[in-house]
């Protein structure tokens, strides 16, 4: 295995070349940490290098490998958002509110993939709170794309995908609550699954919408993303909404046939919100499944258009009231000399939490008023219970739903930071996906003018397994999950 | 112009589970600060919450147990408002769908009635932790031991008229609670608060007046003392032309006055929706049944079968009923003594007092059930008046033996043999010859009066043991013939 592809080869790779003893793991968590070193002063994916333990990890897993212990993500480096509770780890939403709080336990998450033998590198950059589109709203400031660093890496967790792509690490965590995986993997190029609401424990997860939060993998290939998928899933005891159901294995079916698989392209994913040369690209991905012998079928979601108004009631409400516990007085950001108790969580709120978060908190709490609750919660959670309908119904032609998974591809810098409702726009076909409670999975389908373009894959609830099969199916016979960011320009 | 007061109570009751209501934290009073507080309890990020099965089941205990529909759907949802000892922001309650519906709950009254009380609801909530104001000099110390303790709210309809009402079913709502095992039951320990809503209305008249909800009130005599002040403070208000502000009270039991909250102390906007962490609660009827198939004899069923078993009257057997240990305390004596109807009387009469006089539970009682059968047998033998009897309850408080063998120690039996009677009674009649005459010269009307004379000599010459029944007849037969 040459050097190069320490930091670009696939983690099932990287895997095999740790078994057959190619590679230790210790030399690769070195190769990823110098690829961080090397790089992450222009992109700025990594808030937090924990080259110390990492190392110690490494060495660990080294000995796995050697008597036999191993799984198949041993001694594979990863990184997680900065969202995932990591003890004794910093970790900070991204937020000042959040900026010296040091978790005394790991997310449900973290531990299982520490328990898979993976080597923590650190945490990723991210929106904070995960409200964004962009990971412009960072206390550690912007994220950029490694592909071009003038451009966004999409978010929320954008660290996570503009890691992957960068060559930092093979695996990354992110958390997806309207599209916050799908979205900056597409635009990054990466691989990235948002699981069914429930597959993946919440405990340990910093929560946006409590309701519509799941976590998932980001990663360079969809028998990557299975892989860690695997590791991550079933049911928790300590989160009520993990669901008990068995976790099927993932890898198991990879590699059978698409044939006679129906898809579905929703028209509504197809208007006039479409940059048009992302609708070419999707179009001749799916001639790619057609030719794998998969059947499209024209499917309607007359509720799509809804579904921004509707996530952008639901979330902020939840939001809101699940950031009320950052009042100043138990952990977390505290203003200077408090007059008062309203003072301490006036001046302490407005000064940790930065601009889209207080725009958030301030929807939320208006849409939950007395007076106001009918006609937006209420009417909020009714139009989600008609979009969950909207693909119940198409799931009785199709097998999965295709389509963009953002309108465009990575925009500039800075291009949507002052208009908020053209970046909500970003979230227009993965949105519904969250509201329903489905599986989705972002996979790159190409380039366009040098950037990449996600194509999404919807699956029925808990069936992550036929969407990694369409996925895995195209990543063997395209290779734009193989194309590479140069990072040309990139500083340490 | 007369005034109905019209008052409806809000029960918090906190359960007695061993850990909280979602997080495996202790649930005990009286620990360090902040020392039975988990992430959870702090609301640390990333923390979720879990039912705890058991407050669950002792929710819908007590559901069955006031005959309440009970939600075979319920939902948390979240109330929200910000204070230093409310970790999250939000307390996490049960308010557009509650585990406990309608119900009703009859309360035994003193003069032998069953007042009934509608239940509105009763659903489950986490307590929230405490400030604490007294232990920092102008500074204020959080304690969150407190904070996710299970708590069952209880809400009735505006059912009350009078304190008397108000305080018996807070009475029985705490002896049912302690039958079924829900709660401890130590009011002065926060385990029972209560909210009163209260509002006057001209008497007769049907539409409610403005009400003012007193909050958190611990205890039943304080309860009775803020109905009072509060129905005397709006009465003065009404009559003098003033309107009733609603809003939210204390009540001061140091100063006995009831004051307005500052408004700032009182969130007017909690912005409820449902609770996305934790899944809505299915119960089905198997769960259900489980449940009734192991509840204890209930209160209620209790009464009725100490009424009809032992032919005690209504509110007898309600007192009689308060707690287990003196119902069963109340049985054994009574099946022992084989005289129910007395058993009663000395327990609520002469015992009840005499551990009352020491502050002694029924439980802690120096005289046992079996001894106190023992003395009763004795009176219904007519062994022992009761005048005697009080002396040998006196004894046995003293531990002195069984009633036999005090009567026998102390000498205290009874002078019911004929033959020793008759001695006596002829010696006092022989002795006071002039009274005798005075006696049979009188009419008959004048002699029941007369007789009693003749009784004290003949009490004195016995020491008091005399049968007093048996003496007065005796003593009238004899005085007849000349």
């Amino acid at each position: 295995m040459t050097r190069e592809a320490l930091t670009t080869a696939s983690a099932t790779e990287l895997s095999s070349a740790l078994k057959t003893a190619e590679i230790s793991a210790v030399e690769l968590t070195k190769a990823c940490i110098d690829a961080i070193s090397a790089h992450n002063g222009s992109i700025n994916a990594v808030v937090t290098l924990c080259e110390e333990s990492a190392l110690a990890e490494a060495k660990a897993a080294d000995l796995q490998l050697r008597d036999g212990t191993a799984g198949p993500l041993t001694g594979i480096p990863l990184l997680h958002k900065d969202i995932f509770c990591t003890q004794n780890v910093a970790t900070t939403c991204a937020s000042k509110m959040l900026a010296n709080f040091i978790p005394p336990y790991d997310a449900t998450v973290v531990s299982r993939l520490r328990a898979a033998g993976t080597v923590m590198l650190g945490k990723t950059n991210m929106d904070e709170f995960a409200m964004g589109s962009s990971t412009e709203t960072s206390v550690f400031g912007v994220t950029r794309n490694p592909w071009d660093l003038n451009c966004v890496p999409g978010g929320s967790s954008g660290g996570a995908a503009a890691a992957v792509a960068a060559g930092f690490a093979p695996l990354s965590t992110g958390t997806d609550t309207g599209g916050s995986i799908r979205q900056p993997a597409s635009l990054c190029g990466v691989t990235g699954l948002k699981p069914t609401y429930g597959r993946v424990s919440r405990l340990g997860i910093i929560a946006f919408a409590s309701s519509l939060d799941q976590a998932g993998p980001m990663t360079r290939t969809v028998e990557d993303a299975a892989l860690m998928l695997q590791a991550m899933s079933g049911v928790d005891a300590g989160d009520s909404t993990s669901a008990d159901l068995d976790v099927p294995d993932f890898t198991a079916g990879l590699n059978q046939p698409i044939a006679g698989l129906k898809i579905g392209i929703p028209k509504e994913y197809f208007n006039h919100n479409l940059d048009q040369r992302v609708a070419e690209k999707i179009h001749e991905a799916l001639d790619e499944l057609v030719k794998e012998g998969a059947e499209l079928i024209d499917i309607d979601l007359p509720h799509t258009e809804q579904g921004i108004a509707t996530y952008y009631i639901i979330a902020p409400a939840e939001a809101s009231t699940n950031l009320s516990r950052y009042d100043g007085v138990r952990f977390g950001h505290r203003c200077d000399n408090p007059q008062n108790l309203t003072d301490l969580y006036e001046r302490s709120r407005s000064e940790g939490f930065g601009e889209e978060v207080q725009r958030r908190i301030l929807v939320g709490t208006y849409a939950l008023s007395a007076g106001f609750y009918d006609a937006y919660f209420k009417k909020a959670q009714q139009v989600r219970r008609l979009i969950s309908e909207d693909f119940q119904k198409a799931f009785e032609r199709c097998d999965v739903i295709a389509g963009p998974a953002a309108p465009g591809t990575a925009f500039p810098l800075g291009a949507k930071s002052d208009d908020p409702l053209a970046m909500y726009l970003e979230d227009i076909y993965t949105l519904s996906v969250n509201l329903a409670g489905l599986p989705g999975l972002s996979i790159p389908a190409g380039l366009i003018d040098g950037m990449p373009v996600g194509l999404q894959l919807i699956g029925r609830s808990f069936d992550e397994t036929t969407l990694l099969r369409v996925g895995h199916r195209f990543q063997l016979c395209t290779n734009h999950h193989r194309a590479k960011p140069t990072l040309a320009g990139a500083k340490p | 112009m007369s005034w109905e007061v019209v008052m409806g109570l809000e029960v918090h009751l906190q359960l007695a589970t061993k850990s909280k209501i979602f997080s495996g934290a202790a649930n005990q009073f009286g620990a360090d600060p902040n020392v039975q507080a988990c992430a959870v309890d702090l609301g640390m990020p990333g923390m979720l919450p879990v039912l705890n099965s058991e407050a669950l089941r002792y929710a819908v205990m007590f559901g069955l147990a006031i005959d309440a529909r009970l939600g075979k759907r319920s939902v948390f949802d979240r109330k929200n408002y910000f204070y230093p000892d409310l970790p999250k922001g939000y307390q996490v309650s049960q308010f557009f769908e509650p585990i406990v519906c309608e119900g009703q709950f009859d309360i035994p009254m003193e003069d032998g009635s069953l007042f009934p009380v509608r239940i509105t609801r009763a659903h489950l909530e986490e307590d929230a932790g405490k400030s604490v104001h007294d232990a920092y000099t102008g500074q204020t110390g959080v304690d969150l031991n407190r904070a996710g303790t299970p708590l069952l709210e209880i809400v009735t309809e505006p059912d009350f008229r009078t304190a008397a009402q108000a305080v018996a079913y807070l009475k029985a709502l705490h002896s049912l609670a302690i039958y079924l095992g829900i709660s401890d039951g130590n009011m002065a320990e926060g385990s029972m608060r209560c909210d009163i809503n209260i509002s006057l209305r001209p008497t007769g008249s049907e539409a409610f007046g403005t009400r003012t909800e007193i909050k958190n009130v611990n205890s039943f005599k304080f309860v009775e003392k803020a109905i009072a002040i509060e129905t005397e403070r709006q009465q003065d208000v009404l009559e003098s032309g003033g309107t009733i502000t609603q809003e939210t009270r204390l009540y001061d039991a140091d100063k006995n006055e009831t004051r307005a909250m500052r408004s700032k102390e009182v969130a007017n906007d909690y912005r409820y929706f449902p609770e996305p962490d934790l899944l809505p609660i299915i119960i089905d009827d198997e769960y259900i049944d489980a449940i009734k198939g192991a509840l204890p004899e209930l209160p209620r069923i209790k009464r009725s079968r100490f009424m009809s078993d032992y032919e005690l009257g209504q509110y007898d057997a309600a007192l009689l009923v308060d707690t287990p240990t003196l119902a069963n305390y109340f049985e054994a004596a009574a099946i022992k003594s084989k005289a129910p109807k007395l058993t009663a009387n000395w327990i609520l009469g002469d015992l009840a007092g005499a551990l009352n006089r020491e502050n002694l539970e029924i439980g802690e009682s120096p005289v046992s059930a079996e001894a106190l059968a023992g003395l009763i047998i004795r009176i219904a033998d007519s062994t022992l008046s009761s005048k005697l009897a009080k002396q040998v309850f006196e004894g046995l408080w003293q531990h002195e033996g069984t009633a036999d063998a005090i009567i026998e120690t102390r000498g205290l039996k009874q002078v019911t043999d004929t033959g020793a009677l008759e001695a006596m009674v002829d010696q006092v009649i022989a002795n006071h010859p002039d009274q005798v005459t005075q006696y049979r010269a009188a009419e008959e009307s004048k002699q029941k009066k007369l007789v009693g004379f003749f009784v004290g000599q003949v009490m004195k010459a016995s020491k008091g043991q005399a049968n007093p029944q048996r003496l007065n007849t005796l003593l009238i037969s004899k005085l007849g013939e000349s």
